[in-house]
């Protein structure tokens, strides 16, 4: 037991982590927690386009949903009001529809239906579904002001005090 | 890495199914044991059973007790089935306290019923290598080697892999090679192997929590963990006292 003790003690010594590695800049893109949101350009219901770099600084929300989904119809209410409540604190929704297995007309009658204020991109390919690891409706990605991904819900609905939670903690670190 | 996958209408988290499968095999183990040492195999079970309800309902209790005004705005939040809003540190310390507490109070014999649980612990440690594997927590630091893993953008040490095979060791070794009968011993020697493992498969992670001097966190308390074990072996290897003997 001893003897493990010590050598435990000189592979703690020997696996210790260079500085450089933890602090040699921002983590590389992938989707999940602890790694950079990958970067995306999709055109928006409506018209315009958003690249979500450009949002860095705030606290985005990357919604994967379809309209024929039944919880992405049961949670959208919930992120409409959180976004309203929070949007001017620094807040943004991005609620990615994927049009690939969907359909514009279905997502902008979803969102007239729905009341929808927040901005929907279109992933009209998949590129951006495929991106995200997309394995089940909706997929929510929480992502820091830094562009780093913080929380990941996979599967809903989510309730209106998950998402707020979630925010709630996520703008504590926006200037 | 699997997730989840759709059954119909539901959608089923398969780590959160590994891990319910772990807590099953391992309470059947516990009780087969706790039978085996002549400890009463109910209390062994209801144990279990009373300290993994506090826990998820004390992780998800504290975690809404951070962001009191949103779960007090929507209550119903509180049994949102979502794994992200849960405190998992604050869970397992209060799933102890009232596993130690029931204990306590039904008069269970402390080394005996810790052994009860060993082989059913090892198990669990199996399923948690299980979960980490589907979910792709837990992952391996980048490395190019024939048996890498591609996950998360990445070629990365199967970490995952190498955490269920030692579980899987350490299992086989305290099933089949118990210690003693009932001394306490087995618990300690499951967990000063799955210190040990953590110790030694830390250094292979990808995701470890650094702390001064770029020690690896995980590292530095599993050294800890087997310096109470070292601490209860030796203490624990006198016979056995003969009121514990008789209860």
């Amino acid at each position: 037991m001893v003897v493990a003790l010590a050598l435990g003690a000189v592979w703690t010594f020997l696996s210790r982590v260079p500085p450089a590695a933890t602090t040699g800049g921002a983590p590389p893109p992938s989707a999940r927690e602890g790694f950079s949101a990958p970067e995306f350009t999709l055109d928006l219901l409506g018209g315009g386009q958003v690249t979500l770099s450009n949002l860095r600084g705030k606290v985005v929300m990357v919604n994967l949903w379809a309209s024929w989904c039944p919880p992405c119809r049961a949670e959208m209410p919930a992120i409409e009001n959180v976004y309203r409540a929070y949007k001017d604190k620094g807040f943004e929704v991005l609620a990615v529809n994927t049009t690939y297995q969907d359909g514009e007309a279905e997502a902008a009658a979803f969102a007239q239906n729905y009341g929808l204020t927040f901005p929907i991109p279109l992933d009209r390919t998949g590129a951006v579904s495929n991106r995200y690891l997309l394995r089940a409706l909706p997929s929510t990605f929480f992502v820091g002001p830094d562009g780093v991904i913080r929380s990941v819900v996979i599967g809903g609905p989510m309730s209106e005090a998950v998402i707020q939670s979630k925010v709630e903690e996520l703008l504590k670190e926006t200037p | 890495m699997f997730p989840c996958f759709r059954l119909g209408p539901f959608l089923l988290q398969l780590p959160g199914l590994a891990l319910l499968a772990g807590v099953w095999v391992g309470s059947s183990l516990a009780e087969k044991e706790a039978a085996r040492l002549k400890v009463n195999s109910a209390d062994v079970y209801n144990l279990i059973f009373y300290g993994l309800v506090a826990g998820i309902v004390g992780a998800r209790l504290a975690y809404a007790a951070r962001y009191l005004s949103a779960y007090l705005a929507n209550p119903l939040g509180l049994f949102a089935l979502t794994p992200a809003t849960l405190h998992p540190d604050a869970g397992l310390v209060i799933g102890i306290a009232v596993a130690v507490l029931f204990g306590w109070r039904r008069k269970l014999p402390l080394r005996p019923t810790l052994d009860a649980l060993a082989p059913g612990l090892a198990a669990f440690m199996m399923a948690l290598g299980l979960a980490h594997l589907s979910s792709g927590d837990a992952f391996g630091a980048s490395a190019r080697l024939p048996w890498s893993i591609y996950l998360w953008d990445d070629y990365r040490h199967p970490s995952q892999i190498y955490e269920t095979l030692f579980a899987l060791t350490i299992f086989a070794v305290t099933w089949k090679q118990p210690l003693g009968s009932g001394d306490g011993l087995n618990f300690v020697l499951v967990v000063a192997l799955s210190a040990a493992a953590r110790v030694f498969l830390e250094a292979f992670r990808g995701d470890s929590v650094i702390w001064i001097g770029g020690f690896r966190a995980a590292q530095v308390v599993g050294l800890l963990v087997l310096g109470v074990c070292w601490w209860l072996l030796r203490r624990w290897a006198q016979p056995l006292i003969p009121k514990e003997v008789a209860s």
